[in-house]
């Protein structure tokens, strides 16, 4: 069983049906990426592993411990962390108080993890003193990054971490990401720069209309002629 | 000295009297109960107009006790009973006001409603709130000020001066602005440097960002509601010892507390205080009569022959509104830059 696992997972927004039976999985330094069309429910995946979003059916696991049951706040507790699309930081505290929240639960000295943070984002250590609302868009996204690394999270769910950045700041960005990946955490990306996700990704989903369309490691979807000719534009 | 550079001293030593006193300690009064409504529109998401019967509750309670403990002969000389039974009277109307949390404001959170709808049920509250206030207590002016009523007096202060115009320093005035200054750094500390207050600044921030970093929305209410209690009760007791407690005053108190809320800028507590001293500042300067302050200053062919009041006091609740009209046409933020009321 693979550390987080959503298996056959079914979820409605009201009564508009938004996942059939989709299933996602991710080890310990793992990169997944989740990749598909609009409206395929990429990020209600990540809602209903997240206990955002209850499921219908279908079950979540953790490190093999069933925690559909939890609420969003039980499983953050647990280690997963969740950087958001949109309104991903909190914009009139400062940097540094922005990362202090995302340690709130720890009880343990925080002082280390912000360290690597810093180490990892130095930008943000120059600006820690700044409100959030004050930065750049690629800076807000690396707060909103380190906010949730403050959790010493053992999975991260990453909800399209390179929208509306530049490409320069989105290769920075996923060089980010595999360290994090590197240093043994479990990642799950939605993404839609599909190609260049994939290429970093150690496996990847391709959803459309909240089914499994296609799953395979990054270079065999790449490499995929269906999927290249529907999803990467041939 | 000239007696030109005496009259001068006159005039000012009235004006100090009659107007910077009476508006420091009633800015002061309107800055606590303004930053309650801030507290509550920040975290809870909603304008509430309970708030001017809110502090009527506590105000009650604070004169109950207070005849309570004077009753029993269980007094400091010297200093108002009030002063004496404030915690407790806060812890009371905490337990109220978190009770009509959990009765009518939790259920709206739950289903998610719009600000509007919350407002609305804050309405409900003000009334229900006003009635339990007028029931208990009755809607009868009460007075509850004990103890020494002035620091010193226009008489002392002219004994010692040899001024012809004499200033007062009431005790009351005096409390008031040393405790809201306390209270409002309190806060202030609070919000910025405690973990506790921090999460409420975050919730306030971004809610679900909030809920993802593990911050507990239940503690952040219940602290917002303690906060405001305090707040409320302290207002209320210090505007009561200042000016004397009737129901009905206190529920119109609403109408400069919002005004002060808007006009500093919404959702920003250091505009809610700058906002209150404005209002209350207009307030007392328009309808204070400057006869006898421009009688000192002026050469005796000048001096008025009327009251050179430009507003009647009848008319002071009316300033609010023309202030509050002047800044929603020519700046909507307010002046800290806060948000406007829409409805999001």
């Amino acid at each position: 069983m693979a550390y987080l696992e959503g298996s056959n997972l079914v979820a409605a927004y009201g009564v508009v049906p938004i996942l059939h039976e989709c299933s996602v999985k991710v080890e310990k330094g793992e990169l997944a990426v989740i990749v598909g069309p609009n409206g395929a429910g990429k990020s209600t995946v990540m809602r209903v592993l997240l206990g955002m979003l209850e499921a219908t059916s279908g079950s979540v696991t953790l490190d093999g411990n069933d925690i559909s049951k939890l609420s969003t706040q039980e499983r953050i507790s647990l280690g997963l962390a969740f950087v958001p699309q949109n309104k991903n930081v909190f914009p009139s505290m400062t940097v540094e108080e922005n990362l202090e929240m995302g340690a709130f639960l720890r009880t343990d000295d925080i002082k280390k993890t912000m360290e690597e943070v810093y180490t990892l984002f130095p930008i943000l250590y120059e600006k820690r003193r700044q409100l959030a609302e004050e930065l750049s868009g690629g800076q807000r996204q690396q707060v909103a990054f380190g906010r949730a690394m403050m959790t010493q999270p053992s999975v991260m769910l990453l909800d399209e971490p390179t929208a509306g950045v530049s490409p320069i700041v989105m290769d920075e960005i996923f060089s980010n990401i595999l360290d994090v990946r590197d240093a043994g955490m479990a990642v799950l990306m939605v993404e839609q720069n599909a190609q260049q996700a994939l290429n970093i990704a150690d496996k990847g989903y391709v959803l459309v209309s909240g089914r499994n369309e296609h799953t395979g490691t990054g270079h065999e979807l790449i490499n995929d002629p269906e999927v290249r000719k529907k999803f990467l534009g041939g | 000295m000239s007696s030109d550079s005496i009259d001068i001293i006159n005039a000012f030593a009235l004006l100090t009297n009659f107007v910077i006193l009476p508006a420091l300690s009633y800015g002061s009064q309107l800055a606590l109960g303004a930053l309650a409504v801030t507290l509550v529109y920040s975290v809870l998401r909603f304008s509430n107009f309970a708030q001017g019967d809110s502090m009527a509750f506590g105000t009650m309670i604070v004169i109950l006790l207070t005849w309570f403990m004077i009753n029993q002969g269980w007094t400091i000389s010297g200093i108002p009973t009030a002063l004496l039974v404030i915690p407790v009277a806060i812890i009371g109307t905490a337990i109220y006001l978190l009770s009509m949390d959990r009765l009518v404001y939790k259920f709206y959170r739950r289903v998610k409603a719009k600000s509007i709808t919350i407002v609305m049920a804050s309405i409900g509250v003000m009334f229900v709130t006003g009635g339990l206030v007028r029931f208990i207590l009755g809607p009868r002016p009460q007075i509850f000020a004990d103890g020494e009523r002035f620091i010193f007096s226009v008489r002392e202060f002219k004994a010692f001066t040899g001024l012809e115009q004499g200033i007062a320093l009431k005790t009351s005035q005096f409390l008031t602005v040393t405790i809201a200054i306390l209270l409002v750094a309190f806060v202030f500390y609070f919000l910025q440097k405690t973990k506790t207050g921090k999460a409420m600044r975050a919730y306030s921030d971004n809610k679900e960002l909030a809920l993802l970093s593990g911050i507990d929305p239940d503690k952040v209410v219940t602290v917002t509601w303690l906060l405001v209690a305090s707040l409320t009760t302290i207002a209320g007791a210090l505007y009561g010892l200042d000016k004397g407690f009737t129901p009905q005053q206190y529920h119109l108190l609403l109408l400069p507390i919002f005004a002060s809320v808007i006009v500093g800028g919404i959702g920003s507590p250091l505009g809610a205080i700058a906002g209150a001293f404005l209002i209350a500042f207009s307030e007392v300067l328009l309808t204070y009569a400057y006869k006898k302050f421009l009688i000192y200053l002026l050469p005796l062919s000048m001096h008025p022959t009327s009251l050179v009041q430009l507003i009647g006091t009848e008319y002071k609740y009316a300033i609010s509104f023309v202030i509050l009209v002047i800044v929603l046409l020519i700046r909507p933020t307010g002046i800290f830059k806060g948000k406007v009321l829409v409805d999001e």
